[in-house]
């Protein structure tokens, strides 16, 4: 399989985190990914798409999102690259330690995490870009889950 | 899919009926603004049915944890019930799973509630 690049740019709007959520399931499917997997890449890049909209350009109309999805016959590539004032990942709290347990919000990275085998986060000027890598699997690389930054 | 929820009454407990997903806008939105409605209607034992909820997001989730702590700061009980497999998954990754109670069966919540 050769490898494909689609790129979206958006509006910082909800309708465009539930366009991302939507591609990135199709790319996944389209990719080999099963339906479970499926469903976890496309919830990882709609929680890097809310935070793009909501925490990075704050809805602002006269600033982008951009999601670009890169396949190979390995992986699966995903990025997101919003305006905003720029995310520093040590500062965000673990969602999991007691005295974050019952707060409301705080999750959206933590899932990322969790369902992608990869995540860079890297500060722009201005902005964030949260890359998300997914192995295909059985293409040897699959085993080899770490969250790096 | 947007979000329903319908609310009926089954031996003092107030069940509600989610279906659709429960995600950042609209989901959490109507999620938010019923559970309010009940707690102001004075009800305080609330069994969230999430059998018909095809999806959910972390901000979804963070309803789901506000929901349960305004209720009970104001001395009720909110319980979830027929949690689908991504649900499920989602409540234990976060570690919610131990939070919340849990029921799989609408008898059993019930009889759970008037213990």
């Amino acid at each position: 399989m050769n490898g494909t690049r689609v790129s979206y740019t958006l509006e910082s709007s909800l309708a465009s985190v539930n366009k991302a959520e939507q591609a990135a399931g199709e790319v996944a499917a389209k990719s080999g990914f099963d339906v479970d997997e499926c469903g976890r890449i496309a919830l990882a890049v709609r929680e890097a798409t809310v935070n793009a909209v909501l925490h990075g350009n704050r809805y602002d109309p006269n600033k982008r999102v951009i999601v670009s999805f890169d396949t190979t016959a390995s992986t699966l590539t995903v990025a997101v690259r919003d305006e905003g004032p720029g995310l520093d990942p040590a500062t965000l709290p673990d969602p999991l330690a007691p005295e974050n347990l019952l707060k409301q919000s705080g999750r959206g990275i933590f899932l990322i995490r969790a369902f992608m085998d990869e995540i860079h986060i890297r500060t722009l000027s201005p902005g964030t870009e949260i890359t998300m890598i997914k192995f295909v699997r059985g293409s040897g690389r699959d085993g080899n889950k770490e969250a790096n930054q | 899919m947007t979000m329903k929820a319908s609310s009926r009454q089954v031996d003092g407990v107030t069940i509600v009926d989610l279906s659709g997903r429960i995600t950042l806008g609209e989901g959490s939105v109507v999620l938010r603004d019923t559970v309010k409605d009940l707690s102001t209607q004075g009800q305080k034992k609330i069994l969230l049915n999430l059998g018909n909820v095809t999806y959910i997001d972390s901000s979804g989730i963070g309803e789901l944890v506000s929901a349960y702590t305004s209720v009970r700061n104001s001395g009720g009980e909110l319980k979830l019930l027929n949690l689908t497999k991504k649900v499920h998954d989602l409540l234990q990754i976060t570690k919610l799973y131990t939070v919340f109670d849990i029921q799989d069966d609408e008898a059993s919540a019930i009889s759970a509630f008037n213990r």
